[in-house]
């Protein structure tokens, strides 16, 4: 199941490509396999794997896996994860069969559904059994969804995070800044899906291409391996003669990587650059050397790669990610300090209470700031502090907030950036 | 009959102060500044009216102090505008020069800056300024008067300041309670660079920042024009604020700290150094850290000056500052905030003058009111051009005036 791709002769060929299978899971994760399904993928196995018959009819992947026990009367699981799983661990032997002979198991799933936030924890642990890299790209439900499907994705994340090696999560309700008042509601899915291929895509080049400055396979499983906080991904595409500034914009603009922040709090970085045979060194640097400014305590992982019909065009694959164990634990003992050193998973316990008057996608982001910034000492494991510190914003309690990209301006900026006093 | 027509009066409605500054023109253009008043200001925030009842009091000291110190009666006044709603852009008017011999005309240089000031606002929002840049002539940059050029193809680029209505109506209708006309609201921001900077420095690219008590405003000229404006609603209010946050002192208190123990780099000196206020009987109440104030107030004022050489990148307006910054506003007394700001702005940084208007020293030294001294700049350049236009009309009331007067 090699991966041989179509490489200009000129070009060595890469020492070692590992064989990819991806996985579709679920309603969203067999859809989206189809839309991926192309040539561009020729040496991947797919795998479609769903409790309802009539998606995996239409599917084309070229293995497909009906979950099906009489339990369920060929209606799917309704939306209930707990009957994915069952079903799934039921079938633990096929879905491990499945994953043999790979070296790379890529899942796609929506979650938040039953198929999808039921199973692909399994499958993750079965592959994980078979011994393979396992990464999954997942999509979170939309706020709008409801607070029932918001938590059985919650939690499908994180039993997801705690199996698979690396998790790139795209919060469907990001993709709200993507899209103006009159995109359809089938268009938006189609940007949420493209996205996610995008960021298929993208690692797929990275393992199958041959490149210059070589990526290796363990770099990659190094970078994801134990850092299941939070995987930021981030892939684009730009041509012309500025096309290296251009690339860099759009990266610094992804939604997923909610406009540079999230390299700001990384601690490694792998780019992936990719273009014709035109690409220059120069295009190289200026990217790197942007991409170096946002992170700068960061472990950069750099490749690069050709590719004879990338003429004129540049590509650029981006992966951050944090080791949540990995950061060395800064005293933050100032009783002003309101970070508390406790750490919270995005999704965890608040540790301060943003103002009521912010929008809640504002509180969002603020309390999602200050988790990662307060995220120095822990795991989930670790017991999280009640959010005992408050930040009054004194005198502009009651104006309107000040806020600039996301940031409320009017609390202090120690507190904002951490900075403890003493 | 007493004519007050040289008479022009700036009135800025602070967050921290509400300031009167009263200006007379001599008949060559001069400036010479002959009033000012001032009053703490209580009714705003964030340069925005917040309570319209103490705000007029305030605003009613102030025109009361500057009137009786001018000894003229204050009739109409140019309003000083600030706040987080003020935006600005560039917009370009297109315009093709349709006469047979393409010699472009007084016409069509109106009818281009006309299509350039056609913008399309959000419903709420008016526009503050429409500040005319460079014309293009067929694509050739950088003409200031194209009249009698020949060109086929005329565009101007102009600099829109636009804010919401409704807040900027607050102000406006407030002054206008006390029987005062507003001539024109003008951009803090903008009134502050006129105060400052002479046109060479304007012509060589300058960033005025103006740091207020409750918004920093800032102008970039480039080439003699004003290319960029913008508006934080961070100022010093937000200092004291996080002083009083992280300190755990009053707010007044930590007002005082600031003035007192401030300044916008870490001193050595300071590190380590505590200070103890006692209450009225002698007795010690708290105790601070001078390292932890002047740390906490650091990094507020370095955010600013971020946040504003974000903007300025973004804009790719760096590199062609080369006047460097002047800083002006409350802001700019704190110590060594020149210091701070080098390094971040990339730029020399200085503290701006007042310059080219001659009255009172005190009031001219002081930054706080380059905004207000700005803005009776900007009536003198109002009247001069008004003068200009109408010396036609001047000159006939004129033989009028003296034909009756000899009869």
């Amino acid at each position: 199941m090699n991966a041989k791709s179509e490489t200009p002769d000129s070009i060595p060929e890469a020492a070692y490509t590992p064989a990819i299978k991806i996985f579709g899971v679920g309603g969203a994760g067999v859809a989206l396999l189809d839309t991926l399904n192309a040539v561009e993928f020729a040496g991947a196995g797919f795998v479609a794997i769903d409790t309802d018959a009539a998606p995996l009819a239409t599917s084309s992947a070229t293995v497909k896996i009906h979950l099906e026990t009489k339990l369920l009367r060929g209606l799917g699981t309704g939306g209930d994860p707990e009957r994915g799983r069952a079903l799934a661990e039921e079938q633990f032997s096929t879905l491990k069969s499945a994953c043999d002979g790979a070296n790379v198991v890529l899942i796609i799933a929506g979650l938040g559904g039953g198929a999808g936030s039921g199973i692909s924890p399994v499958l993750a642990r079965a592959a994980k059994e078979t011994g393979v890299l396992v990464l999954a790209f997942v999509t979170l439900p939309f706020a709008c969804e409801g607070n029932r499907r918001q938590q059985q994705a919650q939690q499908g994340l994180e039993q997801l995070k705690s199996v698979a090696d690396g998790v790139i999560c795209l919060p469907n309700q990001k993709t709200f800044k993507l899209i103006d008042d009159n995109t359809s509601v089938l268009d938006t899915f189609r940007i949420t899906g493209g996205l996610l291929v995008e960021g298929v895509r993208g690692v797929w080049r990275l393992l199958t291409r041959p490149g210059l400055i070589q990526i290796h396979f363990d770099d990659l499983c190094a970078l994801v391996r134990d850092r299941h906080s939070e995987s930021a991904f981030a892939f684009v595409e730009a041509s012309g003669p500025a096309r290296s500034r251009e690339a860099v914009e759009k990266l610094l603009a992804h939604p997923l990587l909610d406009e540079g922040r999230a390299l700001a709090d990384t601690d490694a970085v792998l780019v992936s650059l990719m273009g014709g045979k035109d690409l220059t060194m120069a295009d190289v640097n200026r990217v790197m050397e942007q991409i170096g400014r946002y992170c700068e305590r960061a472990q950069i992982i750099m490749g690069a790669a050709v590719d004879t019909e990338m003429k004129g065009r540049l590509s650029v694959t981006l992966i951050a990610g944090r080791n949540a164990a990995a950061r060395t634990e800064t005293p933050a003992d100032s009783p002003e300090s309101s970070v508390s050193p406790e750490t919270a998973p995005r999704s965890g316990i608040r540790q301060t209470s943003p103002s009521s008057s912010l929008s809640l996608e504002q509180r969002e982001h603020l309390t999602a700031r200050h988790a990662a910034r307060g995220r120095r000492a822990g795991n989930k494991l670790l017991q999280t502090q009640l959010p005992l510190a408050i930040i009054s914003k004194g005198r502009f309690d009651k104006s309107e907030p000040t806020i600039h990209k996301g940031e409320d301006l009017d609390i202090p900026t120690y507190v904002r950036r951490g900075i403890s006093l003493n | 009959m007493f004519d007050d027509s040289n008479i022009i009066v700036g009135l800025e409605i602070g967050t921290s102060k509400v300031c009167a500054v009263v200006g007379e023109q001599a008949a060559d253009g001069a400036l010479n500044i002959i009033g000012l008043g001032q009053a703490r200001s209580r009714g705003v925030r964030k340069g925005e009216i917040v309570d319209p009842k103490q705000a007029e009091e305030d605003v009613r000291n102030a025109v009361v102090e500057a009137e009786s110190m001018a000894g003229a009666e204050i009739s109409n006044v140019y309003l000083g505008v600030t706040g987080g709603h003020i935006r600005g852009f560039n917009n370009r008017g297109v315009h093709p020069v349709v006469s047979a011999d393409r010699e472009i005309s007084d016409d069509d240089v109106q009818d281009v800056i006309k299509n350039a000031k056609a913008i399309n606002l959000p419903a709420e929002n008016n526009v503050v300024h429409a500040i005319r840049q460079h014309f293009f002539v067929d694509g050739q940059d950088g003409i200031t008067n194209p009249v009698g050029m020949l060109g086929s193809r005329l565009e101007v680029d102009v600099h829109v300041v636009h804010g919401s209505t409704n807040r900027l109506q607050n102000a406006i209708r407030l002054v206008k309670g006390f029987q005062i006309q507003v001539n024109e609201i003008v951009f803090n921001g903008l009134a502050a660079s006129l105060a400052l900077l002479s046109n060479e420095q304007k012509e060589l690219g300058a960033l005025v920042i103006d740091i207020g008590g409750g918004t920093t405003d800032y102008v970039v000229y480039v080439g003699g024009v004003i290319k960029h404006t913008g508006v934080l609603a961070i100022g010093g209010d937000h200092v004291s604020n996080d002083l009083a946050y992280g300190l755990k002192v009053p707010l007044s208190r930590a007002e005082k700290l600031k003035l007192e123990h401030g300044s916008a780099v870490v001193d050595e000196a300071a590190l380590g150094r505590a200070v103890t206020f006692t209450n009225e009987l002698g007795l010690p109440i708290k105790t601070i850290n001078v390292g932890h104030l002047q740390r906490i107030m650091s990094l507020r004022l370095e955010e600013i000056f971020q946040l504003i050489a974000q903007d300025l990148e973004q804009a790719g307006l760096c590199d062609y500052l080369r006047a460097g910054v002047f800083l002006t506003g409350g802001g700019a007394r704190v110590p060594h905030i020149a210091k701070l700001a080098e390094p971040v702005l990339q730029m020399p940084v200085s503290i701006g003058q007042t310059n080219s208007i001659s009255g009172l020293k005190s009031a001219l030294d002081q930054p706080e009111f380059a905004a207000a001294i700005g803005l009776v700049r900007f009536g003198s350049f109002k009247n001069r051009k008004r003068d200009g236009k109408s010396s036609l009309a001047q000159g006939i009331k004129g033989a009028i005036s003296s034909l009756l007067r000899r009869s």
